[in-house]
Order: C-alpha cells, then sequence, then structure tokens
C-alpha cells in the first residue's frame, strides 16, 4: 500500500523536519500494481535561475528577434559565430553544438515558448512549483520525481524501491525529496569512515529517525565507477555536471541500478553580461548531455533526458546586456527514447501584440503536458497513478503525443 | 552542563559551547542571552588590518582599466589575500566571542541579505559587505540594516542595480539612443527587495511595484562606473548617480514618493521597512530559526507584534525571541546547517584560532562555502536542507576526522557531559562508553544527533 506520499497544503504543518510521516488518505489499492519497474531510464537536468530559452534556441527568423535583442542577437546560420539550424526558423546556440548530431539522429528535440503553471517572477516560487508538482508554490512538500519513484518501486520487489532515484550532488533536491527510496552521489575530498564506526554510529542515530533513515539511505547507496577522474578527486562544484553526468550515467545503465536522476546546475539568472555567461553555461549542459549518452551506453535507447528552467526571460534585454525574469522559457529533451529531431508544441512569435504582458515570450506550450508524456510513456506509469497522486497539477490526457518510443 | 535551559541558551542562541561558557550562561541562562542584545556590536578583531570594500572594488576598477586579464588577475589576487584573511579573522571571532548571540544574529541577517561568490566579482568583497552593513545593525533598527544592506556596493552589484538607469534618464536616453536597447532599467534588486528583504512573496505587492521601486533605486550606485556622458574619479563608496535616475513621481504600494534623488527610494524602503507584511515575513524566518522548521502562528504573531510596536527594533525583537515559552520546549528541534556545525564542532573542542581554510575546506565539501549560496534568497533553514544521506555521511566523516586531531585532554565522558549534558540520553552515552578509542568516543558525541541538531 502508498503509505502518504503526497503532501497537502493542509497537512504541511503536521510534520516537523524530515520524515513527515502522518498517515493521509491512502490511494485505492489498485493503483499500487499499475507500475512495474522499468529499464527505462529518466533523467532531469535543473537549470536554477532562470534560463533565457530564446538565446538556447535562437528564432533566429523571427522578424522581432534582432529588434528585441541588439547586442545579444546571434549571427544566423552560416555566419561567423552563428546559431546552427534546426528547422528553418529556430537554430542551436553554437555553445550546443554536439546537440546538433543528435538532433540529427532523432535523439534531440526542443519545446521553446514553455513553461509550468506558474505566472509570477519568483525564482523560488517558480521552483517549488516546479518541483512539488502541485500546481502551487507551497502545495506540497515533496516532489512529483519522489512520488514517480515511489509509484515505480511500488510494483517491484520488497527492497528494490530504495534504489530507484538518484540525486547528484550533496543534497537533495525538492523535486527527488519524499518517501519514495532516493541514493545520493556527489565526489567528496575527505576521508571515509570504517565500516566498524558507522555500524556503531547507526546504533546511536537509533534514537533519532531522521539521522537514522538518512544514515541507512547513505550506507546502502553503490558507488559508481569513473572514468578520467584521474588521482586526486575533485569537489562537488558547479563545473562538475559532467562529472556528475558520467556518475549518474553509471549507475543508471546497471541492471539493478536506479532509473530516475535529477542533476542541477546553477548560475543561470542572467541579469547582467549574458552572452558570456551562457556561452559557458551551455557548453556545460552539452557536455554533460554527451557524457550521459557515452556513459549509458546500450542503455541510452532505453533513456529520456528532460532539461527545464523555473521560467524563461524577458523577450526584450535590459540595460545590462542581460535578461529578466519573464514566463516563457525552453525545454529540451534528448535520449535514445526520444522520438526528436522536432521543434515540438507551437510558437506565438515575438510580435508586441504576442507577448505575455507585452514583455515576455508567451508560453504556449505547457511542462506539465511534457512530464506527464514522460510519465506515461516513457516509464509506463498509468494516467490515473500520474494524475492523482505523481503529478497533480498536469492532466495525463493532455499530454504530448508520439514524443516517446 | 547540568540544565536543559542552560543547553538551549548556549545552542540556540549561542554557536555552541565554548569551554567555560556553560558555566557563565548557567546562573541565568535567559539572562545570560538576553544581555548580549543590549552591549554595543563588537567589531571584527584582526591581527591583520582588513580592506574594507571601498578600497578592494576601487583596486577592481582601476586594474580593469589595463583590460579583462588585469582585472581577473586582481580578483584572483584579492581572493587569496583580502577574502582569506578576512575569512580567518571572522572565524577566530566566532571560535572565541563571549556574545555568541549576536555572531548568530550576524550570521541570520547576512542570510536574510545575502551575497555570494557566485558572482566572482564582488566575493573578495563579501567579508568587508558583511563587517560594514550587517554587523553594526543586528540589534540596531531593521529600518537601517535595510538601508545600509540596500545601498552596499556590494549587494548593488549582486542584484545588478548598479547600471540599471531609467529609461528617462539623461544616460538611458543616451543609450537607447546609441545601442538602441528598449529599456535600461534592471528590475532585479527591486524585485528582491519587495520578495526577500521586506514583504516576502505573498506580500501583496505587484509587478508593477517592482517596476516604480527599480525607477526610484535607478542611480544608486557607487563609484567607478564610467558608461555614458559621466566621468567620474574611480572609488568603491556607494554614490548616487543623478544621470542614471529616472525623473518624477514613483508610486508604490498605493503610495506616492514625489521626485526627488536618494530620498526617494529611502523613503519608500523605510515605509516597507515599517510594512506590517514585512513584520510577519521577519517573524516567520527567525520563528523558524530559533523555534521549529515549521513556524507555529501564535509565536510568529508575538513576534511580529513586538516589530510593530517598537518600528522594527531588532534588539526587542530579539528579546521576545527569548520571551517566546516555546522556544524552551524542546531541547533538539532544529538541525544545524554545515557551517554552524563546523563552527561548533571547533568552539567545544576549544579552538580558539583558526586558518581559513579550517573552515573553507570542510565546507566546501559539505556543499555550504563560505558566502556562496546558491541564489539571493539564501541558504535554507529546514532540517531537509541539510541532512540529506550523502551530507550527512560527509559531515560524519569530516567529524570523525576532526576527532581524531583532538588532544588527549579532552577525556570522552567529561567532554559529553560538558557539551550535551541533560541532553545525552541513550543509546548514545552506552555507546560512547563502549567506543573502542578516546576519539572514536569522541566522534561519536559529536556526530550524535544532539550535537548535529540544537
Amino acid at each position: 500500500m502508498y503509505r502518504r506520499r503526497f503532501l497537502t497544503e493542509t497537512s504541511l504543518f503536521l510534520g516537523a523536519g524530515l520524515g513527515l510521516g502522518a498517515g493521509l488518505a491512502a490511494l485505492p489499492a489498485r493503483l499500487a500494481l499499475a507500475a512495474a519497474p522499468t529499464d527505462r531510464r529518466l533523467v532531469l537536468l535543473l537549470l536554477r535561475g532562470g534560463l533565457d530559452g530564446l538565446h538556447a534556441v535562437v528564432p533566429y527568423e523571427d522578424p522581432q528577434y534582432r529588434a528585441l535583442r541588439p547586442t545579444l542577437a546571434l549571427p544566423p546560420p552560416g555566419e561567423a559565430g552563428g546559431v546552427l539550424d534546426l528547422d528553418g526558423d529556430f537554430g542551436l546556440h553554437p555553445a550546443l553544438g554536439p546537440l546538433r548530431t543528435l538532433y540529427g539522429r532523432g535523439e534531440l528535440a526542443v519545446l521553446p515558448a514553455a513553461t509550468t503553471a506558474y505566472r509570477d517572477r519568483s525564482h523560488f516560487d517558480g521552483q517549488n512549483l516546479l518541483e512539488n508538482g502541485s500546481g502551487k508554490a507551497f502545495g506540497a512538500r515533496d516532489g512529483w520525481l519522489n512520488r514517480a519513484v515511489a509509484a515505480l518501486g511500488e510494483g517491484g520487489a520488497a527492497g528494490e524501491q530504495a534504489r530507484l532515484g538518484l540525486a547528484l550532488g550533496p543534497a537533495v533536491p525538492l523535486i527527488l525529496r519524499g518517501d519514495g527510496g532516493v541514493q545520493t552521489w556527489s565526489d567528496s575530498r575527505l576521508p571515509e569512515v570504517s565500516e566498524d564506526f558507522l555500524k556503531r554510529l547507526a546504533k546511536v542515530y537509533a534514537s533519532d529517525p531522521a539521522f537514522e533513515a538518512a544514515l541507512a539511505q547513505a550506507r546502502g547507496a553503490p558507488t559508481p565507477e569513473i572514468d578520467g577522474m584521474g588521482g586526486r578527486r575533485r569537489p562537488f562544484g558547479d563545473g562538475d555536471l559532467v562529472l556528475s553526468a558520467r556518475a549518474a550515467a553509471d549507475l543508471l545503465k546497471r541492471p539493478d541500478g536506479p532509473r530516475v536522476a535529477v542533476m542541477e546546475s546553477q548560475g543561470w539568472d542572467t541579469h547582467f553580461d549574458q552572452g558570456r555567461r551562457l556561452d559557458a553555461l551551455l557548453g556545460d549542459i552539452s557536455a554533460a548531455l554527451v557524457a550521459l549518452r557515452d556513459g549509458l551506453g546500450p542503455a541510452w535507447r532505453h533513456t529520456a533526458v528532460l532539461v527545464v528552467s523555473e521560467f524563461g526571460r524577458t523577450a526584450a534585454e535590459n540595460g545590462s546586456r542581460g535578461t529578466d525574469h519573464g514566463i516563457g522559457g525552453l525545454a529540451l529533451l534528448a535520449g535514445g527514447n526520444l522520438r526528436g529531431g522536432r521543434v515540438l508544441g507551437d510558437w506565438p512569435g515575438l510580435a508586441k501584440r504576442n507577448l505575455y504582458e507585452g514583455r515576455d515570450l508567451q508560453p504556449v506550450n505547457a511542462y506539465e503536458d511534457l512530464f506527464a508524456a514522460a510519465l506515461v510513456d516513457h516509464l509506463g506509469l498509468a494516467p490515473d497513478v500520474v494524475d492523482r497522486f505523481v503529478l497533480p497539477s498536469g492532466r495525463a490526457d493532455r499530454r504530448l503525443s508520439g514524443l516517446f518510443a | 552542563m547540568k540544565s536543559i535551559e542552560t543547553f538551549i541558551a548556549v545552542n540556540r542562541f549561542g554557536l555552541g559551547p565554548a569551554p567555560g561558557e556553560a558555566d557563565r550562561a548557567a546562573r541565568d541562562p535567559r539572562g545570560w542571552v538576553r544581555n548580549q542584545t543590549r552591549l554595543p556590536a563588537v567589531p571584527l578583531q584582526s591581527t591583520t588590518s582588513l580592506r574594507d570594500a571601498a578600497t578592494i572594488g576601487a583596486s577592481f576598477h582601476t586594474a580593469r582599466m589595463s583590460g579583462g586579464e588585469g582585472l581577473m588577475k586582481s580578483i584572483r589576487a584579492a581572493y587569496r589575500s583580502d577574502f582569506m584573511t578576512a575569512l580567518s579573522a571572522r572565524t577566530e571571532h566566532q571560535l572565541t566571542t563571549d556574545r555568541p548571540f549576536g555572531e548568530r544574529m550576524v550570521r541570520f541577517w547576512f542570510n536574510h541579505f545575502t551575497v555570494s561568490t557566485s558572482k566572482r566579482f564582488i566575493g573578495p568583497m563579501i567579508p568587508a559587505y558583511e563587517r560594514e552593513a550587517i554587523r553594526p545593525h543586528v540589534f540596531g533598527r531593521f529600518s537601517d540594516l535595510l538601508r545600509a544592506a540596500t545601498r552596499h556596493p556590494v549587494m548593488l552589484t549582486y542584484l545588478d542595480n548598479q547600471l540599471s538607469m531609467g529609461d528617462g534618464s539623461r544616460a538611458g536616453r543616451f543609450r537607447t539612443r546609441r545601442q538602441g536597447v528598449d529599456t535600461t532599467i534592471n528590475e532585479n534588486h527591486a524585485r528582491e527587495i519587495l520578495e526577500l528583504h521586506t514583504l516576502g512573496v505573498n506580500g501583496g505587492y505587484t509587478q508593477k511595484d517592482v517596476m516604480e521601486l527599480a525607477r526610484a533605486l535607478t542611480g544608486w550606485t557607487h563609484g567607478g562606473i564610467r558608461l555614458g556622458p559621466d566621468r567620474r574619479s574611480v572609488h568603491g563608496e556607494f554614490e548616487f548617480n543623478a544621470g542614471f535616475h529616472e525623473p518624477g513621481t514613483r508610486t508604490v504600494l498605493g503610495k506616492r514618493y514625489p521626485d526627488g534623488g536618494p530620498e526617494q527610494g529611502e523613503a519608500i524602503l523605510d515605509d516597507l521597512a515599517r510594512h506590517p507584511e514585512t513584520a510577519n515575513f521577519l517573524a516567520t524566518k527567525l520563528v523558524r530559526h530559533f523555534v521549529a522548521d515549521d513556524p507555529p502562528a501564535a509565536d510568529v504573531a508575538a513576534l511580529a507584534a513586538i516589530y510593530r510596536d517598537t518600528d522594527g527594533d531588532l534588539g526587542a525583537v530579539s528579546r521576545g525571541l527569548v520571551d517566546l515559552p516555546s522556544v524552551w520546549a524542546e531541547p533538539l528541534p532544529k538541525v544545524k546547517d554545515h557551517e554552524e556545525l563546523v563552527i561548533s564542532a571547533l568552539r567545544v573542542t576549544g579552538s580558539t584560532q583558526a586558518r581559513a581554510r579550517d573552515l573553507a575546506v570542510p565546507l566546501q565539501e559539505l556543499g555550504q562555502a563560505p558566502f556562496s549560496a546558491p541564489s539571493p534568497a539564501g541558504w535554507g533553514d529546514r532540517a531537509d536542507d541539510w541532512l540529506g544521506p550523502e551530507a550527512l555521511l560527509r559531515r560524519v566523516e569530516w567529524l570523525r576526522q576532526l576527532a581524531a586531531t583532538l588532544p588527549s585532554s579532552l577525556v570522552p565522558a567529561r567532554f559529553l557531559e560538558d557539551v550535551l549534558g541533560p541532553v545525552t540520553g541513550e543509546p548514545l552515552r552506552t555507546w560512547v562508553e563502549r567506543a573502542p578509542s578516546p576519539d572514536a568516543a569522541l566522534a561519536l558525541v559529536l556526530a550524535s544527533p544532539a550535537f548535529q541538531r540544537r
């Protein structure tokens, strides 16, 4: 049976800290049998700060583009430093160059003018809403991918559930927090502690459920084998997205490994000097996706990757060669299980009358429809489980169709 | 340590009991906390002189004249010298101070008005920002704190206000003509003031209020900005640049503010500091920090009332925290963040000197490098933010390593009594007694939930 995993607003104040175990409404028993562990892998890369979609996937043919972006606009395809054409209208930022090959093979797709149901401009509310999947900034205290992990694990053998979620980095982000089993990995230079000491410590932790659970999870986590780390291990940080991707790939490809992984990248809030900063950040993303594909090997065929951000940015650049918080953003999709090579969804255009509140790209495409497609058509969860339990902010019957093989 | 009340005083309000501190607090734990709010702010002592933010900033602007490479070299050098020296001085101060409540409040308010090394350029100036804008005001008026943080060049740069120009300002019109940009305003700082520093995200403001505040704050910059027709000497101090300022009356939250120089923005900030939503927002954060992850509504209301009644006197508000019965009801409701864990572990084991790396290296590994909050919202203040499995394992690894370096004069049974005393409980006591070596026993004390909580 499901224990409580989706905390509603009213129950928010029942628990304190971790292990909010207050028992709430259980789901009907038949739903518990709807999902089975899968060979499918889902990776979500969360870009914190608000990605400027227009700078990553450029609508170079849009007549307003250059006028809105006098210093930031990228040259059209074929010119020096120009974008890499996708479909005659849109082009990839040159730093995403390696992904153009994936696009040609049908392993990359883009969804422009997309975001969650959030229509304001706070990073933190926007991220909360994106991660908790409730449709409200504080509608739930666990994350929708954690609930997906729980739903996947529910159909499997006992004990398997503990390994299905994977967070890359020392902390578990909200989107993966909850009762579903999650392991974490990050690189460390601190000396390992002896098994004997950890056993003793586990006895001490018996009096504190939150510490006990966290330690048990940490001890149970398998270790990835990563090539190319050299003798000295590097500290975890923003520059280590590729290292995280390699670790994620090594764990995900294992038959008994996790199936849902979350990676995070910071620094996308480019109010200032955006061109230079995004050159570097987009290069990281590109390298990380390539590292995932290379590391997953044959398992890439069963993989889907979603790259999302809490919102987009203003259509026009601001006074500091940057852009401010805006609504319509972008999703990048990759993976061997993707029917890609396409620009997905609708395109509202950049004409002033079509902008959201006269300033932002109109969010005509919904992240929720993308997420629901990944949950149902890729991970194989039943639509009613997704609607009621995993992603109440979405509607499975409106999911983007034909995305996955 | 004998009483739970003493334990709470030195841990929840302090930074963990330095040797002998619990005895001093034990006579009157609440008075020991309260008295610290009435003493004048202690400046940070350092054997090496620390450069102020303006001096460091001016050196960057001078270096910039020689090109990007010169600027990068200058920033790297300042990280090695200014940043590390100041970090070491600050750490020593936190380890040795006899007014740890003030230090906790410096950490709290710094986090509220976060700036971060995620913007490389400001990193070396951040410890100076803390000394100049935060430290003097933690038991003063919130309006003074708000104004000092908002107009500090480090904050103005972190939130991109330093180049924000009114569309109708002299410099803005010049740029629009020359570069063809649509707007020259940057609303980032104004938004974060409303959302994170004063009213809170549900505080009832609109996008229009954000823009109006942003217009009022145009021209709040620092010397060394040399765009457009203005040619000024290079200095890193706050400067109101009239050429950047958007002329005209502004309306924020329905109130009109007449045209003026910096006074226009200051008047808005003063009203924001006085706003009841600000009182609620600040009270909620304080109660979350001192009482529980989910702040009890009654405590928030009580604290917000004190804030309103005293016109935002943070000394009175801090004493109000001491008067909350729920603060004294539970000894261990909160999980320490990584920095607090490291500082308290060094304090209780008697460290009085610290090299910057003693703090920076473990915190880098733990994912909370000093002054590096991932966003303007600062670090989270809930157990979930700090108690991930990987994070816990690293805390344990670092504490185990620390325990192995401690002098043999630290006797585990005594250490347990001095540090955790009345909250020790089972099974910790038994497993400390059964530990295979003294350093393993000390490590068990430090890695116990009781020590990792407060």
